[in-house]
């Protein structure tokens, strides 16, 4: 029986679409599945594949955070008497298998249309369609035995929806994803958080790329709250941390909390694992200059996953002697702290590729976020190492014209020390242009300083195109306020 | 600060500093904390490790009887070892305490089982 593959519907959530077919290719690599005939259009919620078994789809489904749920697939077409015709097909030829669910006692079909809305009604008559489905149990809509699946996908674009589904599909409800981990690890409660902590998702989907695994080794340079540690304990990895600020690691700076006046005594990054029954995951964290050496040569993590800090919600530093030192009054009994300076994002990225190629092992993982402009963006801005290969690069937008990607890397020579002697200039190559001013573009829209006036005639230019599209569309522009004040006047005439 | 941790830190950062290890750790304050024994990652970390800072840190945190001070052939067959070892390395907390670099004598303190290594501007 094992040359059976059977075919499934993966369907995904709507959101981080860039990231999905990174985190597929970092599971089935994670766990060595097979897999063939992946559906090419990958930006559609719903891919199909074809799996060796029922355990392979278990397997994938146990990791993936960009995944809904998978379903079994019983018919798939892309008009309606074809869809008929395959599912009657398909129940007739496999008989024996399908036997257990439909004799199960209850049943349940749920109608899933994605980007056209059908009224209950008309999702019943869906299903009155395929009367010919020889189910025996009876209707059980809170708990049933077996769960059926209808979809149909009217395209993508909410403006220009087809006349006719573009795909209509049917199968057995088999798994679900991990999505429910992205609510139990959400930041609203969490016990630690800060500024810059990573939303739960995106945590999640860091950890996966950087295939964490039961008894890993995961080491945050920029640790702050520990948001990306939590993801990577809670797959199974032993967590260690550091960050220049101290502050932070001893959770003693501002609360970001609105309702918060002062930090609590028991938060900190340990807390925060203790809080998801992962205390046992916690290794160190520490307080620490990432821009100097600190580890022992000998000690190699098996991945290392980092949010380094862009200079907009969290300083880019390193302790350096300033040039003009202060003059100050300082006696020798007054406690001292190390005066910092700006870390350039270049440096900051070179340090971190070269760290990764000298800290991983073979075959480990570097995954960490690179800030950009939007215009400025094209391959040659992505950092390289000769040691270290980039296997995903994803995007996610951001305010206005920046964004940043999760850059996934792979350590794939062993690093040699004469070695990198030699070449230590070239190893890392990255244009230092497009990073230096991040912040200071980030916070003028167009990438230059614009004055006010300037700023709101931009605006309404906007605005007017907008409404002129509008119009184009043959919607009529309607104006909120005129409508708040009828309904006003309706109310005391 | 757990043992395993110490066992990594160098202060090779300080100017003038070629290896700066292994550095002299001082105890004042320390915690057990027991956590859930997992010879897997134990025999893992075993290359990593260097023996001697172990040996050393076992005789700081006053459980040297535990620890040979030699590296046994097959430490990773010898459960009760790996026992030990890791209670050691991941139970022990040092809570407050220091960390001294060998050759400049620079004392990195430990707070609230925090290590701070960072340095002053005139140190790096």
């Amino acid at each position: 029986m094992t040359k059976l593959w059977k075919k499934y519907i993966l369907w995904f959530a709507q959101e981080h679409v860039d990231f999905r077919v990174a985190e597929f290719e970092s599971i089935v690599k994670l766990f060595s599945l097979q897999f063939r005939n992946l559906s090419e259009h990958r930006l559609k919620p719903f891919w199909l594949v074809e799996f060796p078994n029922d355990e392979t789809a278990h397997q994938y489904a146990s990791r993936s955070i960009a995944l809904r749920s998978i379903i079994e697939l019983y018919s798939h077409a892309h008009t309606f008497p074809e869809f008929h015709k395959q599912l009657q097909n398909h129940v007739h030829s496999h008989q024996g298998a399908l036997k257990e669910f439909f004799k199960a006692t209850s049943f349940k079909i749920t109608v899933e249309t994605y980007n056209k809305h059908f009224s209950q009604r008309e999702k019943v008559e869906k299903i009155e369609t395929m009367d010919y489905l020889p189910i025996e149990g009876a209707v059980n809509l809170k708990n049933p035995q077996v769960e059926w699946w209808y979809l149909e996908f009217w395209g993508l674009d909410p403006t220009a929806v087809p006349a006719e589904p573009e795909d209509i599909l049917f199968g057995r409800m088999l798994v679900h994803g991990q999505r429910h981990l992205i609510k139990q690890l959400s930041l609203k409660q969490r016990k630690f958080i800060g500024n810059t902590s990573m939303d739960a998702q995106l945590s999640l989907l860091m950890a996966n790329q950087a295939l964490v695994r039961d008894g890993d080794l995961v080491f945050d340079p920029f640790v702050g709250t520990g948001s990306l540690l939590v993801s990577a304990a809670k797959f199974g990895g032993y967590v260690l941390g550091a960050d220049i600020d101290f502050m932070m690691v001893h959770a003693r700076c501002r609360p970001s909390r609105i309702s918060q006046k002062v930090r609590e005594k028991d938060e900190s990054i340990r807390a925060n694992l203790q809080q998801y029954g992962c205390a046992d995951r916690y290794m160190d964290v520490l307080v620490a200059d990432f821009s100097n050496p600190l580890w022992h040569r000998r000690i190699t993590f098996d991945s290392i996953i980092t949010d380094p800090p862009y200079g907009i919600r969290e300083a880019t530093e390193k302790v350096e002697t300033k040039v003009n030192p202060k003059d100050n009054t300082r006696t020798a009994d007054m406690a001292h702290y190390p005066s910092t300076s700006h870390y350039a994002l270049h440096h900051l990225y070179a340090d971190l590729l070269e760290f990764g190629a000298k800290h991983l092992k073979l075959g480990g993982r570097l995954v960490c976020w690179l800030p950009f402009h939007r215009e400025d963006y094209n391959e040659s801005i992505i950092p390289q190492h000769t040691h270290l290969r980039l296997v995903a690069n994803s995007e996610q937008p951001l305010a206005g014209n920046a964004a940043r990607r999760l850059l996934t890397y792979e350590k794939h020579i062993e690093y040699i020390k004469e070695d990198a002697l030699n070449e230590n200039s070239n190893d890392t190559q990255l244009t230092t242009a497009a990073s230096q001013n991040f912040r200071e573009r980030y916070f003028n829209t167009n990438g230059e300083i614009e004055s006010r006036q300037e700023r709101r005639m931009r605006k309404a230019a906007l605005r007017e195109q907008g409404r002129l599209e509008m119009e184009m569309r043959g919607k009529l522009p309607s104006d909120g306020r005129a409508k708040k004040c009828d309904l006003n006047k309706a109310r005391f005439n | 600060m757990k043992l395993s941790t110490y066992n990594f830190l160098t202060s090779m950062a300080i100017k003038g500093v070629k290896v700066g290890y292994p550095l002299k750790l001082t105890i004042n304050k320390k915690d057990v904390i027991e956590s859930e024994f997992n010879p897997v990652f134990i025999q893992r970390l075993l290359p990593k490790l260097d023996w001697s800072a172990v040996y050393s840190a076992a005789q700081v945190a006053e459980l040297a009887d535990d620890i040979p001070a030699a590296q046994p052939d097959n430490v990773a067959e010898d459960e009760q070892l790996l026992q030990r070892l890791h209670h050691l390395l991941f139970e022990i907390d040092v809570l407050e305490g220091q960390l001294e670099c060998p050759e400049t004598g620079r004392v990195f303190p430990i707070t609230d089982g925090i290590p701070n290594m960072l340095l002053n501007e005139d140190e790096v």
